[in-house]
Order: structure tokens, then sequence, then C-alpha cells
């Protein structure tokens, strides 16, 4: 595989990743928007695995292997878990509607590149170019955090924020660490769990996830 | 046996002070041990802790004239040990802290009584803390167990003062002193970070060598002024002490009044005058003016009040302006090299200190008595006192004599030799000064002048004339263990003043630490008996011959009266002046003794007067005099605090989406930043 073909491929992944988070955004359902989470992660690992074969960065095939086992498996399955345990059938509300979501995100994401080009000119890395996406992946993760409603999809916002910087790791300087990686993906883990037993207390204290309720604990 | 020699040889006076520290810490967890048990807590625990303050001043007289010692303590976050050291100045101000606490620990053995507010054993930590932590504070030598320890003294205090904190005025005065001794304390801070220069070592060795510009130092001093001053009560940050004096428990008043205060000042000089290697003029200058400012408000303000606790807060204040301008002067001579009269303003200014720790820590224990038999802090409710509390009456009697600044007591000394720096001011180089000091020393007399109007109201009001109140005759005079502790201080009033070439030979080691020069002979050349300010033939006072003059002509006054007028006293009505009745309340009364102060010096105060009209049923007599600082200040910075507080507040919608806003807008703004 040559490098320029090893080069366009992660730029191929990389405008995968932009185009789920985009559906992330506009995505109604909270089934639906795990089972995207899960894709996410899943192209994450293809990207990760191929910028290791083409630079010879044996570390991040680790990295590869923790992503698989985290970001497409366990935590789908937990938060799967939850939204049945929990029953959350309904559709995802929004604050703002759609298609005005949309917009915000493109202009976001226009943003992003703007930022990233003089950065990216300077790098030096076969995936110099996929810098501007993972920033915008970051940003638009977390714009779907404002805009919902229910505390659900903003822990997967959360989390999708999470997977952009993974990605701006891998593109930019060939991942972090080792250590960091593992470090970074244990808080992610134990940061699922301690929402979950969040949702069970709010849902517990106000009969519903809507975080909407929590303004009450304002003090006035 | 030889062991046990070699190690007492090498006990130095700071091993003591540790030790001492150490038995207040332990003293007050044996208070936690049986918290309600008053006879364990009053009659074993505080006596024990006024005798480990009386083994703090004898360690404190022995420093005096050894040399320093340090010491790095196993205690501290690790690489960042507590260092104490022990010099002179050190000493002298844990001699006071010793001297003073002793007599209100004693007394506090007697005074707390079941009931009110924190059980007694509650108090009795607090109380061992807030000495351990002034000690602490004395003995530090570094910016971090300095700061550490200034806030144990904070809290300690804060919890001490609201210890009847179920009365919301008292949860109030607790807050204000709270939240001032927190301001002072970022000032404190911030000198310390400028002084110690960009090292990072916050030990004062560090900061004494450490080279700043004289802007910079300046700013350590400015701060410094701040941050102590806001302690210490001086104007404009004085606004807590007659709130926080009157609510606290009486021996907290007087353990605040008398020493906390003093920390105040010894930070101060130990910044100026040991941390700070240049002096500035205009330092002295300021600190001057704003001393004497502080003495005449709180001299004015002492006037006109009508609650005798916070009469004294008010009369403390003026105190520790007297004694900042002491200070000021020092500042101002030792900046124009005039060695010997530094070390006398100096001198001056450390006598005031220790005497005001004695004096006024004797009357607020009076007040605590007369309160705890009357149950009333009110002038007005008061008099007469002197027929059924005699012991307390008389050692108030001394008490007042002192703070009024009258021979042959220890207030006279310290006030006379300032008054001689003051006029030896002419002096100096400066045109400027020639003309502001003239003024500063009829301000300090003015001032000296008030005080002695106050006490005379304070001690007449209270204990002469005849009972304001029916219930008065019933007024229990103090209990044995409170005695004790008043004579004490009352000694020590009487100690102070009667051997003044003693002290100022004791304190001429802090003189020679701080200025570089000795009083030495210049105040005992005319021998043990007479001390004189700059020599013998311009001006010297003998205490000792006067106390001796006064109490002969006493003598013989009373023996003569006896001798002549005995059995020819007669008892009859009184001349009545056209009144066909008279009673008890037609008396002067407090308010009537501050009228010519409310009426010379009415600009200074905001009066608030009720005047009864004459068709009232029941009329009624109110005029307030209020602080116009709190009205043009406090209440100003208060509301703006709160209107941006408030402003603020539309931050916090309650709506989590809206956070999320916030860390993305400022995300996004960052990353242009960055760009």
């Amino acid at each position: 595989m040559t490098p320029t073909f090893a080069g366009q491929l992660i730029n191929l992944l990389a405008a995968l990743l932009l185009l789920i988070a985009f559906a992330m955004l506009s995505q109604r359902r909270v089934l639906s928007l795990i089972y995207l989470f899960a894709w996410q992660g899943f192209v994450l690992v293809l990207s990760t695995t191929l910028v290791a074969y083409s630079t010879g960065q044996h570390h991040l095939y680790y990295s590869a292997a923790l992503t698989l086992i985290l970001k497409v498996f366990a935590l789908p399955w937990i938060l799967h878990r939850l939204i049945i345990r929990l029953n959350i059938k309904w559709d995802v509300e929004t604050l703002i509607n759609i298609p005005t979501t949309m917009l915000l995100g493109i202009v976001l994401v226009i943003f992003a590149f703007n930022l990233a080009l003089p950065i990216s000119q300077l790098a030096s890395t076969v995936t110099k170019n996929t810098l501007g996406i993972a920033m915008a992946c970051v940003l638009l993760a977390f714009l779907m955090m404002i805009t919902r409603r229910k505390a659900v999809p903003q822990v997967i916002g959360f989390l999708a924020i999470e997977n952009g910087l993974f990605f701006a790791a891998t593109s930019a300087t060939y991942g972090m660490p080792m250590v960091v990686e593992f470090g970074v993906a244990l808080d992610v883990l134990v940061g699922t769990f301690i929402f979950g037993i969040f949702f069970f207390q709010i849902r517990e204290t106000f009969d519903s996830l809507d975080i909407h309720h929590l303004e009450k604990l304002k003090e006035d | 046996m030889d062991s046990l020699s070699a190690i007492a040889a090498n006990v130095q006076p700071l091993h003591f002070v540790l030790g001492v520290m150490v038995a207040w810490l332990i003293l007050g967890g044996l208070g936690l041990v049986a918290q309600h048990s008053l006879d364990f807590v009053g009659h074993g625990l505080f006596p024990a802790s006024a005798v480990a303050s009386l083994v703090l001043a004898g360690a404190g007289l022995a420093a005096l004239g050894a040399p320093s010692q340090a010491m790095i303590l196993a205690l501290g976050l690790p690489d960042l040990p507590f260092h104490v050291r022990l010099d002179a100045l050190s000493a002298f101000f844990l001699v006071l802290l010793g001297g003073a606490s002793a007599g209100i620990s004693i007394y506090s053995a007697g005074y707390f009584r079941q009931g009110e507010g924190t059980p007694p054993g509650v108090h009795c930590v607090l109380y061992q803390v807030f000495l351990a932590a002034m000690a602490a504070v004395i003995i530090a030598d570094d910016a971090y167990m300095f700061m550490v320890a200034w806030e144990t003294m904070a809290l300690s205090s804060y919890f001490l003062v609201t210890s009847n904190h179920k009365i919301p005025a008292i949860r109030s005065a607790g807050f204000l002193y709270l939240l001032l001794a927190h301001i002072g304390a970022i000032g404190i801070l911030l000198c310390f970070g400028i002084m110690q220069g960009g090292h990072g070592d916050y030990t004062f060795a560090t900061m004494r060598a450490a080279p700043l510009t004289e802007f910079w130092a300046s700013a350590a001093f400015l701060l410094a002024l701040f941050g102590f001053g806001a302690k210490a009560g001086v104007l404009p940050m004085h606004a807590w002490l007659p709130e926080a004096h009157p609510a606290a428990p009486t021996p907290v008043s007087a353990l605040m009044s008398g020493v906390m205060l003093k920390t105040a000042i010894y930070g101060l000089l130990r910044v100026t005058f040991d941390l700070l290697q240049i002096q500035l003029p205009w330092w002295g200058v300021l600190a001057l003016v704003l001393g004497l400012m502080t003495a005449l408000f709180g001299v004015m303000f002492a006037a006109v009040q009508t609650d005798m606790k916070r009469l004294l807060a008010y009369s403390s204040i003026e105190n520790i302006g007297i004694i900042l301008a002491g200070f000021g002067l020092t500042l101002i001579f030792h900046t124009y090299n005039a060695g010997p009269l530094a070390a006398l303003a100096l001198a001056a200014t450390l006598y005031h200190c220790i005497n005001h720790a004695f004096f006024k820590s004797l009357l607020f224990l009076v007040t605590g008595t007369v309160l705890h038999s009357t149950n009333t802090r009110s002038l007005g409710k008061l008099g007469g006192l002197i027929r059924h509390m005699p012991w307390v009456a008389w050692l108030g009697l001394i008490g007042t004599i002192a703070i009024a600044g009258l021979p042959p007591l220890n207030g006279f000394v310290s006030e006379w030799l300032l008054l001689q720096a003051f006029l030896a001011t002419p002096g100096l180089p400066s045109s400027y000064l020639s003309m502001l000091v003239p003024v500063g020393a009829a301000a300090f007399v003015l001032a000296a002048a008030l005080a002695g109007y106050v006490m005379v109201k304070f001690y007449g009001v209270i204990f002469l004339g005849q009972p304001r109140e029916e219930k008065l005759a019933r007024a229990h005079d103090a209990t044995w263990l409170e005695r004790i502790g008043l004579v004490w201080l009352a000694a020590g009033c009487v100690v102070l003043g009667v051997v003044p070439v003693f002290v100022l030979g004791q304190l001429d080691h802090v003189n020679a630490m701080l200025t570089g020069h000795l009083l030495g002979q210049q105040v005992g050349g005319a021998g043990w008996l007479f001390v004189s300010a700059m020599a013998p033939e311009r001006a010297s006072y003998s205490p000792l011959l006067f106390l001796l003059g006064v109490l002969a002509a006493l003598g013989a006054t009373f023996a003569l009266v006896r001798k002549l007028y005995h059995g020819r006293m007669r008892r009859g009505p009184a001349w009545d002046c056209g009144f066909p009745l008279q009673t008890a309340r037609m008396q002067d009364t407090a308010e009537g003794f501050g009228q010519p102060i409310k009426q010379i010096f009415e600009p200074v105060f905001r009066i608030d007067r009720h005047m009864p009209s004459p068709f009232d049923e029941l009329p009624r007599y109110e005029g307030k005099a209020e602080d116009k600082l709190w009205y043009a200040l406090y209440l100003p910075v208060a509301r703006a605090v709160e209107w941006i507080s408030a402003s603020i507040s539309i931050l916090q919608s309650g709506r989590i989406h809206i956070y999320l806003l916030y860390s993305f807008v400022t995300l996004l703004v960052l990353l242009i930043f960055v760009r």
C-alpha cells in the first residue's frame, strides 16, 4: 500500500467519521444514536489500524484493539442495557429544530477547518489533513450535548467528544502514549458508569430523565 | 544523670515555647473528653492553661536577652516544613501573650456558667487552639506557617465570637469579623508574595535577603498595612471591632482586644523592620496620620457609647491608633537616621502594646463580671456597683486609671514616652515633617485627654453614684477564681507602671534588633528610680516616688478626715434644688456624659435623634450616634458586591444546556485566540 493510497483511505474514513457525527446530530431516536456511536467507534478503529499499518507504529494496534473493545462493544452495550432498564422508548427531543442544528453544524465545520489549516500545514504526518475533521467532530458532539434535552443523548455526546479527540490524537501525532490512552479509556468507562447511576437517581427524584427538571436545584 | 543534665542544659526557651503550645493543644483535646463537665473544664483545664501561659511568659522573658534561635519542625507539607524562630521581637510578644493570657485564663476558669451557648468543653478547645495559634503566629519563620497560624487564629476566634450563635446579631457580627479578617489575610498573603521576590521560597530568611525595588517594597508595605490593619482595627477597617467584641463571651473579648490585636502590630513590625530591607519616610508619615485619625475616631466614638463593651471596643481602636502612630514615628526617625529617637519611639510603641494588653483585658473582664451579676451591658441601667462589688470596683479602678493615662500606672509611662518622642521631632531635616508632627502631637494629646474623659464616664456610670435599677442591689461580687485573674492583671498594670527602667531595659533588646540603637543610658541616666526620655536634665519621671507621694497624701487625708470629722457626720435631706423628689434615675447618664462630645464633634457622627412630642403618652428620647464610614464606605461596597453578584447570578440559569453553551463558547473563543 503506497503512502498516498493510505492517506486517501484515511481521508475517506475521516469523511465517514464526520458524516456519522452529522448523522448523530440529526438523529431523533436514542437507540439509533447508540448504533451510530458504535459505528463511529468502528470507523475510528479502522482508521487507527490503517495509520498503524501505514506508518509502522505498533502501539497504535493496541489502541485500536482497546477502542474496538470499549467503544464498539462495551460502551454501546452498557448504554443499550441502560435505556432498556430505564425504559426509554421515546424519541429524542431537541431544543433547537434539526435543520437549524445542521446549519449550525456546517458553520462549526467551516470554523474547525479554518482553525486547523495553519496547524496542518506545519504538520508532516500522512494524516495531516484530518485534523480539521477531528476538531469538527469534537465541536459537533459538543453541539449535540447542548441541543439535547434528555440525559442519555448528552452522555453519548460526551463520549463522541472523546472519539473526536482520539481521532485528533492519532491523526496529528500518531496517537498518545499508551499510558495516557489507557487512562482515558478507563476514565470514559468509569464516567459512563457514573452517568448510569446518575440516570437512576435523576429518574427517582424527578420521575423523568428530562434534565429540564434539574433547574429546580438552582438556588434563588 | 549526666545525660539528663546535658539535656537540661540544652533546653532552650524555644523548646519551652513549643512545649507550651503542645500543652495548650492537649488541654484543648482534654476539653473534648468531658464536654459538659464544668468542674473539670473550669477548675482543671483553664487553670492549667494559665500555668502554661506563665511558662510562656517566662520563656519569652528568658529569650529577650538571648541570641535568636531557629528550628525546623517536622510538621507541614512534605518538602515544605514549618520554620520557627525566636528572636527578641517574638520574645517580647510572647511575654505579652503569656502575661495577659495567664490572667484571662484563670478568670475564665471561674467565668463560664452552665447553659450559655457552646458547651464548656468545646469552648475550651477553641480557646486553647486560639492561644496556640497566636503563639504560632509569633514564632513562625516562614510565610506558610505564618498564614496557617494566622488563619487558625482567625477561625478559632470566629467560633469563639459566635459561641452564642442562636442570637442573630451575634451571627452577623461574627460574619463581619470573619469577612474583614479574610480580606486582611488576602493583603498579607499578597505582601508575602511580593517579598519572596520570585524565588518561590517562602521562608523569612529568603525574604530578608531578597532585594526589592522601592516600588515593590512600598507595595509590600501598603499591603501589610492593609492586611494587618484589618486585623488591628485601623481606620477604615475598624468596623468589625465594635460589633465582635460585645458579641463575644467576655474572656474572649479580652483575649481578642488585649492580645490578638497585638499580633497584627507584631506582623507589621516584623514585615516593615525585619523582612523589608529598605524603609521609606513616607510610609512613616502615612502610618502616623492613619494612626492619629484612628485614635481620634476611636476615642470620640467611645465617648458616645452606651454599651460598656462597645465603649471598650472603641477604646481599643483608639489605643491601636496610638500604637500605630508610635510605629509611624519610629519609621520616620529610622528613615532619617535618628537612631536614638527611633529607639525611643519604638520602645514607647511596644510599651503601649503590653500596657494595653494588661489594662484592656482587665477592663473587659470587669465588664464580664458586671454583666454576669446584672445581666445588662447598657450603662443606663447600671450605677453604684462599688457598694455591691467592691473587688471588681477597686480592681477596675486600677485599670481605669491606667487606661486614662494617669500616673503612676503603666498607661502614663508609655504615653509620656511617646509624647517625648513627638516633642523631639523638630530636629528632623524635613521641614514638612517639622510642620506636620506638632499637629500630630496635638492630636495625640487630644486623644489621650479624651480617653481620660471616656474612662471617667465608664467608671463613674457603672460603679459610682446610685444604682439606677432596683435589681442592682442583688449584684454579687466576682468569684475567687475571677478575682485571681483580675488581681493578676491589675498587678501587671501597677508593676509595669512602677518599674519603667526595668521594662525599658528589656525592650532595648528589641530596639537593638529592629533599629540598631539602644536606649541604654538615655532612659536610666538618673538612676533606677527615675526614667528619662532623652536626657535626665530635659525631663524625667519617677513613678515610684509619685506612687508613694499619692499614697501618703491619700493616707494623711483619710486619717485627718477620720480624726477631725469622726462623729460629726450626719445624714439629712439634701438640698433638693427645688425638686420635691430626687431619684437615682436623675443622675447624669452615659448619654449625658457623651453629649458635649456629640456637640463638639458633630460632623464626625451620623446622629439619629428621636424627640418626644409634648403630647406623647409615653415620652421616649432616643439618640443614636452612628459611624459615617459605615454608610459612606461599607454599605456602598456591600451594595456593589451584591449588585455584581446578582448580575453574575444571571449566568446561573440552572439549565445544563446553557452551562454547556458557556463551555462551548469559551472553547470557541479560546480556539480563535490560539489561532
